[in-house]
């Protein structure tokens, strides 16, 4: 089958690295990435079924891989060489449309009995991602046994298939993935009735603002984005107040009634949710939030250089987000799937999707999306439905 | 009523006003290129053949003896008032309260009128005895000046006397011991004024009244107010409805600060009230060019306008506005009066309009004008880009008796670099205002209703309002406010040369060139328009019928 497949190479990484520092599609031509024909995975067992891939996104988490900016952290939890594509909605055997929920916990991997996160419904922590008959990987799309989106076939444990209703195009289905990450973040801190500041306009940044709108009642939301479009989606999603990334000290201190105390304020956000992950996002985020308050990291962060000062003296609470599991008894500890599903289709996540590439043009997909903002983009995905099964 | 003062200092020259008044040339085939201001700079445009210029008023001669008619001005006041001396005594507390930096335009030359009739007030309140006086700069909700700038205006004698002992206060609207109660008009409208003025046995108010709408109940009403007060007149329905502001017999503006002024003398709080007028010798010699006729521009002239617009191509925005901001006007008093309030106010109303009327026949499709680098919001300061929206459509739209200068649906162009740039330390709420607020609407009504609330109240503007030098986080807010009614009557607005995305964001459409913008406005108005031209500065009000 026809698969884009990253392959353990040292001197390919360290390519990727240098070139994506240039242009992203440099690291798509000289990275870890490539286009292969490779045999369709085995099912691992019984309770496994063949997925045939129709759209699958790419996220940020893809593009760190790809342009070797991924944290070494992941090498135990990742096994080569895989096909990565996480955000995938396809097709079984029988036709059935679904969409893959692509952590691979204990079910997946046949651990009986469940480590104590899986047994709580938290899959989002599972402890044993690199155990089982399965080979490491904390996801579809980074395991070597399971196939990813960004190709023909895969394969996917009933646990992770979630049966896509007939009214929902595949360009709201592709979402869904990312709108549970979003989903995830929003729920990880009651923002009560405060202000909260959704740092970063891109896919995360959106679907987080939505699912704030959705699921949460914050008096007021702020959003800091780069670019034009996304400022003007962040508005449609719902944020009370959208500036530019060097706006928002100015917004959050007003929209709070902060004083300015030289870089920071003397109050602040009620919770900050990172959508970025950079070095001076999260930098700023302890900067904005108020004595007290959370800042949330929704976008993978890898290594960053912060003064915690402002952590301590504020005593902030700094979180990470990832994935998606069971959340709160707020919702009916409710699948955050499940409320992913229906924000995608309430909030019209589809729109989001702003451009397809077939397999073939996978540099030209990689740059657009590591350009997404500046070309007016969001998400940008690959569309599998015209490729030859075999 | 008593003769009026001005008369009594004397004119220098063969006679008093015997200058050249401001008229309106058709442009022609022989008609040089045209002046246009644009910030930190000025160009020649060649305006089409058709085409209408108003020119101000040549500089009226100044009093021979500025001191002398003072002095007469203090002893034979208007109206109904006792000469200041009678008013005056031991053992009283009076209240000396003066315009703000925002007047005159440019900073005049030293000494100021403020000095002179400060120090001429003093002279008698020291004759008779007075012991407890305090100075108070009448900021309304300006920024607080700073020690060289009151140094400049009330010159070092003053200074020195009444600052080191807590004597010479800038009027703090937000100091809740500060300010008092005096009551509501039959409006509805909330007096509340300077506690230390309003518990004076007589408050005397003096005024630079650079345009028609300076002084008269204006001057305490509003140069001594709070946010309470002023909203009732510093608001969206009160600017659509000042036919225009400049006009005090068609400006809510005036009848409402009229009717608070009114309120304050039925409750008792006695002001003397003196008004001054300026010329409009407005630049000094290196730039005399800028208020001469094009045509009759000496050879020196030329070379003169060569030499600063070349170089001023050439040296940083920074420096340029230094230049620019370094400059004291030469404009010199050119008339005094004192006394009852509105007795003073319309023979100053008369001086300031033989000083700046000009009569033109009938409005324009497309009015153009350039902006210099300098309103009454910027001095020493950053003309952003709301402040450069007020100086178009708030100051210069408005300075028209009878009807704008150009039609309901026309096009107004306007000259200048329109920087997205903010002095932080004068203009916080500016940032905020162009950021947050016009990033979500222009609209007048729209920007009071959903958000002057809360920038009024932001304790953070408030904190940089009374200890810093800022002005308070409401005041972008009155200066899209002043922009309301040509907002109202225009159907576009151009900047010619102007930072594009600031002007877009400003809800303006941006012009690389004059010509550019011509034809845009063509576009609105239709073909073959009518074109007026403002030359502004020096100063000038168009009588229109």
């Amino acid at each position: 089958m026809k698969a884009l497949v990253v392959s353990r190479s040292l001197p390919r990484y360290a390519a990727a690295k240098v070139a994506g520092a240039l242009a992203p599609s440099f690291s798509a031509r000289l990275g870890p990435l490539g286009l292969s024909e490779i045999d369709e995975p085995e099912l691992p067992g019984a309770d496994w079924k063949r997925v045939y891939p129709a759209l699958s996104g790419i996220c940020g988490s893809d593009l760190a891989t790809v342009e070797g900016r991924s944290s070494r952290y992941f090498e135990p939890i990742v096994s080569f060489p895989f096909v990565p594509g996480h955000e995938v909605v396809g097709r079984l055997d029988d036709g059935q449309r679904v969409v893959i929920e692509p952590v691979l916990g204990c079910a997946a991997r046949a651990l009986i009995p469940p480590c104590r996160a899986c047994a709580e419904g938290r899959s989002d922590n599972c402890e044993r991602v690199a155990f089982g008959h399965l080979q490491p990987g904390l996801q579809t799309g980074y395991c070597a046994d399971t196939g990813g989106g960004w190709s023909t076939a895969l394969v996917a444990h009933e646990s992770q298939i979630h049966v896509v209703p007939d009214e929902m195009s595949d360009e709201a289905a592709v979402m869904v993935e990312p709108a549970a990450c979003a989903t995830h973040g929003a729920l990880a801190a009651d923002p009560g009735g405060g202000t909260v500041l959704v740092v970063g306009g891109g896919t995360l940044g959106l679907c987080t603002v939505a699912a704030l709108r959705r699921f949460t009642t914050p008096a007021t939301l702020i959003v800091s984005a780069k670019h034009p479009d996304q400022r003007r989606l962040a508005r449609d999603l719902g944020a009370d107040i959208v500036v530019a990334p060097n706006e928002a000290r100015r917004a959050v201190r007003r929209a709070t009634g902060s004083l300015e105390i030289g870089d920071s304020l003397s109050g602040g956000a009620d919770l900050v949710i990172d959508c970025v992950g950079s070095q001076s996002s999260i930098a700023d985020d302890l900067l904005l939030t108020r004595a007290g308050g959370t800042v949330v990291l929704v976008g993978m962060p890898g290594h960053v250089l912060v003064d915690l000062t402002p952590l301590w003296h504020r005593q902030i609470n700094l979180r990470g987000s990832y994935a998606y599991g069971e959340e709160g008894p707020g919702t009916g500890n409710r699948r955050t799937f499940d409320l992913a599903f229906e924000l995608v289709a309430h909030a019209g996540l589809d729109r989001l999707v702003s451009a397809t590439y077939p397999l073939d043009r996978y540099r030209d997909a990689i740059d657009h999306a590591a350009n997404a903002g500046p070309r007016g983009a969001v998400k940008v995905v690959f569309d599998v439905r015209g490729e030859k099964h075999r | 009523m008593k003769e009026r003062t001005s008369r009594s200092g004397g004119r220098e020259g063969p006679e008093s006003g015997g200058t050249r008044p401001g008229f309106v040339l058709e442009v022609d085939r022989s008609t040089p290129p045209v002046l246009f201001h644009s910030g930190e700079s000025f160009h020649l445009e060649r305006l089409p053949v058709g085409s209408r210029v108003v020119y101000p008023s040549e500089p009226l001669n100044p009093l021979a003896d500025p001191d002398g008619a003072i002095r007469h001005a203090l002893l034979n006041p208007l109206g109904d008032s006792k000469p200041l001396p009678a008013l005056l005594h031991s053992g009283m507390r009076l209240t000396i309260a003066f315009d703000d930096i925002s007047l005159p335009l440019p900073p005049m030359c030293k000494p100021d009128n403020r000095q002179r009739v400060i120090e001429a007030v003093l002279d008698l309140a020291a004759d008779a005895g007075v012991d407890d006086v305090v100075l108070i700069a009448a900021l309304a909700l300006h920024r607080r000046m700073t020690e060289a700038e009151l140094r400049h205006m009330l010159g070092d004698r003053i200074y020195d006397a009444f600052a080191p002992s807590g004597a010479l206060l800038q009027h703090d609207a937000e100091d809740p011991d500060g300010m008092l109660l005096i009551g509501q008009t039959a409006e509805g409208e909330t007096v509340e004024i300077n506690k230390r003025a309003a518990t004076s046995d007589l408050i005397v108010y003096v005024n630079i009244n650079l345009v028609a709408m300076d002084g008269g109940h204006k001057s305490v009403a509003t140069g001594l107010a709070s946010y309470k007060s002023l909203r009732h007149h510093h608001n969206v329905q009160t600017m659509q409805h000042s036919r225009s502001f400049m006009d005090q017999h068609r400006s809510e503006l005036h009848s409402s600060n009229w009717r608070m002024g009114r309120l304050l003398a039925a409750e008792g709080i006695k002001i003397f009230q003196i008004e001054t007028t300026l010329n409009t010798d407005t630049f000094p010699k290196a730039f005399s060019f800028l208020q001469k006729r094009e045509w009759e521009w000496s050879a020196r002239d030329r070379l003169s306008y060569l030499a600063t617009s070349k170089s001023l191509e050439r040296v940083p925005p920074r420096l340029a506005r230094q230049i620019f901001q370094g400059i004291d006007s030469p404009q010199k008093l050119t008339s005094v009066q004192a006394g009852e309030v509105e007795a003073v106010h319309v023979a100053t109303t008369d001086e300031v309009y033989r000083q700046h009327m000009v009569a033109v026949d009938g409005q324009a499709d497309i009015l153009t004008m350039g902006l210099p680098y300098i309103c009454p919001y910027n001095v020493n300061s950053i003309m952003n880009p709301i402040l450069v929206a007020c100086l178009g459509l708030g100051y210069f739209f408005n300075l028209y008796r009878g009807k704008p200068l150009v039609r309901e649906g026309g096009v107004v162009i306007m000259s200048h670099p329109t920087p997205w740039e903010f002095n932080p330390v004068h203009h916080p709420s500016y940032i905020d205002f162009f950021e947050q607020v016009l990033a979500e609407t222009t609209d007048p009504a729209e920007i009071e209703a959903k958000f002057e609330q809360d920038f009024a109240t932001d304790p953070w503007y408030i904190h940089l309002y009374r200890t810093s030098y800022a002005y308070h986080g409401v005041h972008p807010f009155y200066m899209w406010y002043w922009c309301a009614h040509a907002l109202q009557h225009l159907a576009g607005v151009i900047v010619v040369g102007g930072n594009p995305k600031a002007v877009r964001r400003l809800g303006f459409k941006p012009a690389s060139t004059l010509r550019d913008a011509l034809e845009m406005a063509e576009d609105v108005v239709g073909g073959d328009p009518s074109i007026t031209h403002l030359h502004n500065p020096p100063i000038l009000m168009a009588d229109v019928t």
